[in-house]
C-alpha cells in the first residue's frame, strides 16, 4: 500500500537544543505523547505513520543526530550514545508516560533507551528493530549491495520498491550519502547490533509490541521470536506480504497497530 | 628518476570465468579457488622476480598489502619483505604499504617496519595506506572511522619510532599504557615514508603536511599530473617547494620488440588485470565514510562515464601503463615524467595473468633498454610550464 502525502496538513519542524546539538523535531496532533524514532532508511519513511498517529496522539518525531543532511556530531560513536542523547531529550521536554516507538535502527535506539530508563515510558513499540544478532537467521548485507538494489531489498512488493525508487531526488540522495556515513559509524561493526543489549532487555518491563514483516530480508522473522523471548511483556504482530519497512509498505496496518497498542497501555 | 619493481602478486592461476560468475575477485570470491600447490610455486616465482629485479639494477623492489582477494596474495607483506631482505643487495626494499586503520594494534606495524629497516640497514621504505574499500568489508573496521584511525595509528607509529619508551598513548581508537617497541628503526629519525593513494585532496594535504612522498595509484597520466600539481600547490602554500623526490607514480611497463608485438603480448594479461582482478561494484570500493561525501558527490556527477570494459589499447592510450618497443617506452616515460614531475616510478613488470617467462624477459628488457637512460634523469620543464 502506497502512503498518500497530504501537503496541506504537513506539519513543520521545531528546533530543540539538547546540549550542543540542535535537533529538528516534528510535532503533530494532540493526546498522549508518542515519541517516534526513525530508522536507518531516514526520517521521511516515517511521515505517513506520523500523519495517521497524530489523529489520536501528540506525536514527537525528531531527526537523529547525523541524519537529515548534517554530519554526525563528534560525540556520536555508537547507538548507546543516541539512546543517552534521547534521555536528555526526554528531560529537556519534560516528557513522562511516553509511548516510545522506533523502526529498525530507531527500534534499536528505543530498546537501548528503554533498558536504561523504563520508568519514563508507558509503552514500547519496535518495528523490525536492529540491535541483536541471530547468527542462525542472518539476513542480507545491504552494505555489499549497490544502493539501488539495497533499496529494493527492503521491500516485499516490487510496486513498493518502485515507488520508493521514484521518490528519490538529487537532494534526497545527497542527504543519503551523509546518513550512510552515520549508519556506518554506528552500525558497521558489530553489524547493526550491540552484543551487550540482549543482556539487559529483561529490564524493559512495560508492554512491548513487536511489529515485523513476514518477508523481512534484513532481519528475517526469526528475529521477532528472539526479541519476544528476551522481553518480559512483548507481543508479536507479524505483517503479511511485507518487507523490512512495514511503516512504508503497510502504513495503515502499522498506524492502527501502534494506536491500539498505545491505547491499551494507558 | 628511481625505478622500483613493484609487485602485486596476483593469484594468476585464478579461473577468470569463476571471477566473472562471482562478480568480483574481492570479499566474496571463495578461497576454495586457491590451490596451495600452485600458490606455493607462485610465491617463489614472484620472489624470484623481485630478486632478479635487484640483480638487474632496479633501484628498489616493492610489495604491498591486500586482504581476502585473488587480486594480490600478500595479506601480510612483512613475511615476503622479510624473505626479500636477505637477498636484496643493491636497491631499496619498500612495503607500499601497510593498511594502518585495519589493524587494532598499529605497534605491530611499527615493530615489523623497524625490523625490516634494521635488516636492510636503512635501505627500507615504509608505506602507510588506508586499505581499499573492499577491505572494510573483509575486516570488521568501520569505513566511517578509517580516516581518523589512519591518522591516529600513524601518529602512534612515528612516536614509537622517535621518542624513547616507555610512554603512554591515549588516543580515541588506540590506547597503550606502555609504548616501548623493540627494535628501534635503523634510519634516523625513522624510515622514509611513502603514502600511496588514489588522489583525494584530504590525503594529499595530509601527506604534504608531513613532507612524505606521495605515490599515485593506477590512473591516467593526465590525472596523475593534475594530482601532483595539487601536491606542489599545497607545498607552496605551506611554504616549501616539493621536488621529484616527493612524488611517485605507480605504473606498469612492458618492453617488446615492436609496439605491435608488445601490445599483442600483454593484451590478455592487462585486460584480465583491469577487468577481472580489479572488478567490483561501488558498494565494495566505496563503503560509506571511506570516501568523503564531497568526493562521492563529484564521483556521482560522472557516474556511468567509465566504460564497462577497459581495453589494453585504452589503458595504453590514456597512459595508465606504458607498453611498446624500447624506444616508445623511453619516449613515453620521459614525456610522462616531464608532464607530471615525479622522481619515482613504481613499476609493475608482472600483472594479471602474465606468466613467468614473459616477466623475466620484460625485466631484462627494462634493465637494458630503460633503466640506464633514467638513472639520473630529472623532470624537464614541459611546454606548459615553459610557456608560463
Amino acid at each position: 500500500m502506497e502512503p498518500t502525502h497530504t501537503k496541506a496538513a504537513e506539519p513543520s519542524f521545531d528546533t530543540i537544543t539538547i546540549g550542543s546539538h540542535r535537533a529538528p523535531v516534528l510535532r503533530a496532533g494532540s493526546g498522549p505523547t508518542a515519541l517516534l524514532l526513525h530508522g536507518e532508511e531516514g526520517f521521511d519513511a516515517l511521515r505517513p505513520v506520523i500523519a495517521r498517529l497524530a489523529a489520536t496522539h501528540s506525536v514527537i518525531a525528531p531527526i537523529h543526530p547525523g541524519f537529515g543532511g548534517d554530519p554526525a556530531p563528534d560525540w556520536l560513536d555508537r547507538v548507546s550514545d543516541v539512546a543517552m542523547y534521547y534521555l536528555d531529550f526526554l528531560d529537556a521536554l519534560d516528557l513522562r508516560e511516553v509511548h516510545l516507538a522506533g523502526a529498525s535502527m530507531g527500534g534499536w535506539i528505543a530498546a537501548e533507551l528503554a533498558t536504561r530508563s523504563p520508568d519514563r515510558l508507558a509503552s514500547l513499540a519496535l518495528i523490525a528493530p536492529a540491535g541483536i544478532h541471530l547468527p542462525e537467521a542472518a539476513g542480507i548485507d545491504p552494505f555489499l549491495m549497490v544502493e539501488t538494489l539495497a533499496l529494493r531489498a527492503m521491500y516485499h512488493s516490487p510496486e513498493a520498491a518502485d515507488a520508493a525508487a521514484a521518490r528519490l531526488t538529487p537532494e534526497s540522495e545527497d542527504i543519503r550519502l551523509q546518513e550512510r556515513v552515520t549508519i556506518a559509524r554506528l552500525g558497521w561493526s558489530p553489524r547493526l547490533h550491540d552484543p551487550a543489549l540482549r543482556k539487559w532487555l529483561h529490564r524493559i518491563d512495560i508492554p512491548t509490541l513487536l511489529l515485523w514483516g513476514e518477508n523481512d530480508r534484513l532481519f528475517p522473522p526469526a528475529h521477532a521470536q528472539a526479541w519476544a523471548a528476551l522481553l518480559p511483556k512483548a507481543r508479536v504482530q507479524m505483517i503479511a506480504a511485507c518487507g523490512h519497512l512495514p511503516h512504508v509498505e503497510h502504513t495503515e496496518a502499522v498506524a492502527a497497530a501502534l494506536a491500539t497498542h498505545m491505547e491499551a497501555a494507558r | 628518476m628511481k625505478i622500483f619493481n613493484f609487485h602485486l602478486m596476483p593469484y594468476r592461476h585464478a579461473d577468470l570465468d569463476s571471477i566473472d560468475r562471482n562478480g568480483t575477485a574481492w570479499v566474496t570470491y571463495s578461497n576454495a579457488n586457491y590451490d596451495p600447490k600452485l600458490g606455493a610455486e607462485l610465491y617463489h616465482e614472484y620472489l624470484d622476480q623481485l630478486e632478479q629485479a635487484d640483480a638487474l639494477g632496479f633501484d628498489g623492489v616493492a610489495v604491498n598489502e591486500h586482504h581476502q582477494t585473488a587480486y594480490g596474495i600478500m595479506p601480510t607483506p612483512g613475511v615476503l619483505a622479510g624473505a626479500l631482505s636477505r637477498r636484496i643487495k643493491h636497491g631499496y626494499l619498500a612495503v607500499l604499504g601497510r593498511a594502518l586503520p585495519l589493524t587494532n594494534n598499529p605497534l605491530t606495524i611499527a615493530e615489523e617496519f623497524a625490523i625490516l629497516d634494521n635488516l636492510m640497514r636503512g635501505k627500507f621504505i615504509a608505506g602507510f595506506v588506508r586499505g581499499i574499500g573492499a577491505e572494510y568489508h573483509s575486516i570488521p573496521v568501520s569505513p566511517a572511522e578509517s580516516a581518523e584511525r589512519f591518522v591516529e595509528a600513524h601518529d602512534l607509529i612515528i612516536k614509537a619510532w622517535t621518542q624513547p619508551g616507555p610512554f603512554a598513548f591515549d588516543g580515541k581508537h588506540y590506547k597503550f599504557n606502555y609504548v616501548n617497541t623493540w627494535p628501534r628503526p635503523y634510519s634516523e629519525p625513522h624510515p622514509r615514508v611513502f603514502c600511496p593513494s588514489s588522489g583525494s585532496i584530504s590525503t594529499i594535504r595530509w601527506v604534504v603536511k608531513h613532507r612524505y612522498t606521495y605515490a599515485q595509484t593506477l590512473a591516467p597520466i593526465a590525472n596523475v599530473a593534475k594530482i601532483f600539481d595539487l601536491y606542489r600547490e599545497e607545498a607552496d602554500r605551506a611554504g616549501w617547494q616539493a621536488g621529484p623526490e616527493n612524488l611517485a607514480w605507480s605504473n606498469a611497463i612492458y618492453v617488446g620488440e615492436t609496439d605491435e608485438k608488445a601490445l599483442r603480448d600483454v593484451k590478455p594479461h592487462l585486460e584480465a588485470y583491469a577487468n577481472r582482478f580489479l572488478k567490483t561494484n561501488p558498494a565494495f570500493m566505496s563503503p560509506p565514510g571511506y570516501t568523503t561525501v564531497e568526493s562521492l558527490k563529484k564521483q556521482r556527477a560522472v557516474r556511468g562515464v567509465r566504460p564497462a570494459f577497459q581495453t589494453a589499447e585504452e589503458m595504453i592510450e590514456r597512459g595508465l601503463v606504458i607498453v611498446g618497443s624500447a624506444n616508445t617506452v623511453r619516449e613515453k616515460l620521459a614525456a610522462y615524467q616531464d608532464l607530471a614531475g615525479f622522481g619515482y616510478s613504481l613499476t609493475k613488470t608482472q600483472w594479471g595473468t602474465m606468466p613467468h617467462s614473459m616477466v623475466t624477459e620484460n625485466q631484462h628488457a627494462i634493465a637494458k633498454e630503460v633503466l640506464p637512460y633514467f638513472r639520473d634523469r630529472m623532470p624537464q620543464p614541459h611546454p606548459k610550464i615553459a610557456a608560463e
